[in-house]
């Protein structure tokens, strides 16, 4: 699957070993260092009601691994995009705690945060330790795709993780994002292994991933995983996708009744569809 | 000679008698109610010296169009657990013993309470009223009461300024009346939930969101910040107005910024800021308390309502516990103006510099107010009581109270910092409207948690809208859209309230505020 309006960039591994710090990272991080971090950030959205519970403060990191045919802000992808400054910890933090009186929590997605290993570390932990800041909820929105040992060091400065799902046959997960899902199914069995698995999001795309007999797998799958999980129905929307989504279809009314009762057949009690105004 | 106090002519009189009691706009009851508007301003309006008029001639001071002989005072806040607890010898009602009782004991209490929109502004404490009378009644049971009462209300008080309110404890009633009325979607009553950090628990907040979602309802209070300036036993009512309950206001005339401002320029030439604030301002502070202390003199002195009325006689109201309300609006632009004679284009919502002089004004204006004596208001030490306010359909090029100008709101936090320092300086209640998209909807959480931040801020008042629900907050009142459209029109439609608030969407231009947005 080629994309041909994508920009190039780097492949997974250079963004996201795990090993080595992401783009932009600068690797003070000395015992008191984590402030001066700094990393590449796409953006923030300081008041945000659809990015996890309450009202979050958004950071958006720059650059992923996956090339997703469906991705709805692809500007977000490239991993060292020219023009773009790095941003400290601690310069992110300010923003944050002069917003702490409104928020429930911060939200760090992007692009994929786990490409910066460091500095989502560094972000969280001073959100952690700063007492303007240290009462609100902390929340990773990945795609999941990153090695054990991120997810090690992510895991005591998180109160949880919302994972992407794109597919569960890994054939589709390379057409969908031309990469392979067995990072991302050992990161939801970690995150649920923990407690932290907040939320489970299926990004459903007709005739790519939507069919009976794949929701209600994927759904099997997932409850063997965490009995009680979340799952987070994103209708496939054309919003800000490249010109190779173009031709893919938007799931109609319909369709959408159809993830619901397929999905809660096979046994997922907590589901969410989004943009279903039943839940008005 | 000014022209405010002109005697009207027979002729002039005869001729809106006879354009009123035609008009297909109104109903009968709007007939009525507007007759005897026309008969009250045949008279003469309570006597004031020549700069008060001269100020009303040029729309610096305003009264309200209350009319010019005050026969009952503006907002009444009966204590309704007096008839509660003992029933009523005027209504002939025994003390209510069950749910039942208790709602047709205030139904009746409703009918006879009077205010300046001719129906009561304050329907009670309604948590605390009925709750003691919902214990054993299950939940199915005590909705469909409670629906019956409020289609009622709705249909016996049809005028969007009454008002009742809940909190700031949780309680099965409280929950019940967000479930009723976001499922009837009524107009009536508006309402308010009071919010204390201490005392209301998320899972109340989370619903009376939902609420919101759906109807515009409720409006959110910081309760706290009420009890410091009014007490315990205060209630809001008609439009974000907080009172004393047992008492209310016996007034409210309003000072108009932006045309004090006009009068400034005109009348000092390159005279500046201070000259404003140590000359002008103190001259039209005092005009617009002229005005308010001559019909507070007329209502007590001469109408003789406190005498005779049979809520007085049965202590759900205390003449001690009235006090005044004055009113401020056209603050933004008011600065505004102040600033363009500085030479700085600095806006209101978007400079510091703008935000600073708007403190600055109303603190001053506070100052003044709060040096001002006016008569029959023991219960606020002889004092009125600030208050901004927030607009009448006919205002035109000229922002409610202190809010930011409409279509001009900055972001959400940057808007509530804007707003919320000079919350403090009015006791008597100040609104902004913050809008939301009505995906909001999905995560009523976020918005429980700007309401908390906004009270932790120091906001007194905190209101919001949300697009496409099929209602707009006017003032401080609800209208649904689609009566709206029957008035402009020309048709006749039950709300009389609604008919003020079609002027106010086309003059206000409300549908321009602007959306929250991520």
């Amino acid at each position: 699957m080629t994309a041909p309006d994508r920009p190039a960039t780097g492949t997974r591994t250079d963004g996201n070993t795990g090993t080595v710090g992401g783009p932009g990272e600068d690797k003070n991080t000395g015992a008191d260092g984590l402030g001066g971090v700094s990393g590449l950030v796409a953006g923030v959205v300081p008041f945000s009601a659809v990015d996890g519970p309450g009202n979050r403060y958004v950071v958006f990191l720059q650059g992923c691994g996956f090339d997703c045919l469906v991705c709805h802000n692809p500007v977000t992808i490239p991993l060292r995009p020219k023009g773009l400054r790095p941003q400290t910890a601690d310069g992110l933090l300010a923003g944050i705690a002069d917003a702490a009186p409104f928020l429930t929590g911060v939200t760090v997605t992007g692009g994929e945060p786990t490409c910066q290993p460091d500095f989502t570390y560094a972000l969280f932990a001073r959100l952690a330790a700063d007492p303007r800041t240290a009462r609100l909820h902390r929340l990773l929105d990945s795609n999941g795709d990153a090695p054990a040992e991120v997810w090690d060091r992510l895991v005591p400065v998180i109160d949880g993780a919302m994972i992407d799902l794109k597919a569960l046959d890994d054939e589709a997960h390379l057409v969908l994002t031309g990469t392979s899902n067995v990072r991302v199914l050992a990161a939801i069995r970690n995150l649920a292994g923990r407690g932290l698995l907040a939320e489970v999001r299926l990004l459903l795309v007709p005739g790519l991933n939507d069919a009976d007999d794949v929701l209600t797998r994927t759904a099997s799958w997932l409850l063997a995983v965490d009995p009680a999980v979340r799952v987070r129905v994103n209708p496939f929307r054309q919003d800000g996708t490249r010109a190779c989504a173009r031709g893919l279809h938007v799931p109609d009314p319909s369709e959408r009744d159809r993830y619901r009762r397929v999905l809660t057949a096979a046994g997922i009690t907590d589901l969410i569809l989004t943009g279903d105004p039943s839940r008005n | 000679m000014p022209t405010y106090r002109a005697p009207m002519s027979r002729a002039h009189l005869q001729e809106l008698v006879r354009a009123c009691l035609a008009d297909p706009s109104l109903t009968y009851r709007q007939r009525v109610q507007q007759l005897a508007g026309i008969a009250e301003n045949a008279l003469e309006p309570p006597a004031v010296g020549e700069k008060c008029l001269l100020l009303q001639d040029k729309g610096v001071v305003h009264d309200m169009g209350e009319g010019n002989a005050p026969y009952r005072p503006r907002y009444v806040l009966p204590d309704y657990a007096k008839v509660i607890r003992h029933g009523s010898a005027r209504l002939e009602l025994p003390a209510p013993q069950d749910f039942d009782d208790a709602l047709t004991v205030l139904l009746a209490t409703y009918g006879s309470v009077p205010s300046i929109t001719g129906y009561p502004v304050y329907l009670g404490d309604l948590d605390t009223l009925l709750e003691p009378f919902a214990a054993g009644l299950p939940d199915a049971e005590l909705d469909a009461r409670l629906r019956r009462f409020w289609r009622l209300t709705d249909r016996l008080l049809p005028d969007a300024f009454v008002h009742a309110n809940l909190g700031p404890a949780d309680s099965r009633i409280g929950r019940a009346v967000l479930r009723v009325d976001r499922e009837l979607r009524q107009v009536v009553p508006n309402l308010t939930l009071r919010v204390d950090p201490a005392l209301t628990p998320d899972e109340l907040l989370r619903e009376a969101v939902l609420t919101a979602c759906r109807d515009g309802k409720p409006h959110f209070v910081n309760h706290p910040m009420m009890v410091r300036d009014l007490g315990l036993d205060y209630g809001i009512v008609s439009c974000y107005n907080s009172l004393p309950r047992g008492g209310g206001a016996h007034t409210l005339c309003r000072l108009n910024l932006r045309e004090s401002v006009v009068q400034h320029v005109a009348e000092h030439p390159g005279g500046g800021l201070q000259a404003y604030l140590d000359v002008t301002l103190p001259e039209h502070v005092a005009a617009t308390a002229e005005l308010m202390a001559s019909r507070i003199r007329f209502l007590v002195e001469e109408s003789g309502f406190y005498r005779h009325d049979w809520l007085v006689a049965e202590g759900l109201i205390d003449p001690d516990r009235f006090t005044a309300m004055f009113g401020l609006y056209g603050v933004a632009e008011g600065a505004h103006l102040l600033l363009e004679q500085s030479g700085s284009q600095a806006r209101y919502g978007h400079d510091a510099e703008a935000d600073e002089l708007v403190h600055r004004l109303v603190a001053r204006i506070a100052e003044l107010v709060a040096a001002q004596p006016m008569p029959y208001c023991t219960v606020s030490g002889g004092r009125a009581l600030l208050h901004a306010q927030s607009g009448i359909d006919s205002d035109i090029g000229i922002t409610a109270g202190a809010r930011v100008p409409v279509g001009t709101e900055p972001q959400l936090y940057q808007h509530i910092r804007a707003v919320a320092p000079h919350h403090a300086c009015f006791p008597a209640g100040i609104s902004d409207v913050f809008k939301f998209e009505p995906t909001i909807a999905d995560n009523p959480d976020s918005v429980v948690a700007v309401i908390r931040g906004a009270f932790a801020e120091g906001m007194r008042d905190y209101t919001f809208d949300v697009d496409g629900n099929g209602f707009v907050r006017i003032t401080g009142y609800l209208v649904r859209v689609s009566e709206v459209e029957q008035v402009n029109l020309g048709n006749c439609v039950r709300h009389s309230s609604t008919v003020l608030g079609a002027g106010a969407m086309t003059n206000q231009h409300l549908a321009d505020r602007v959306r929250k947005t991520t």
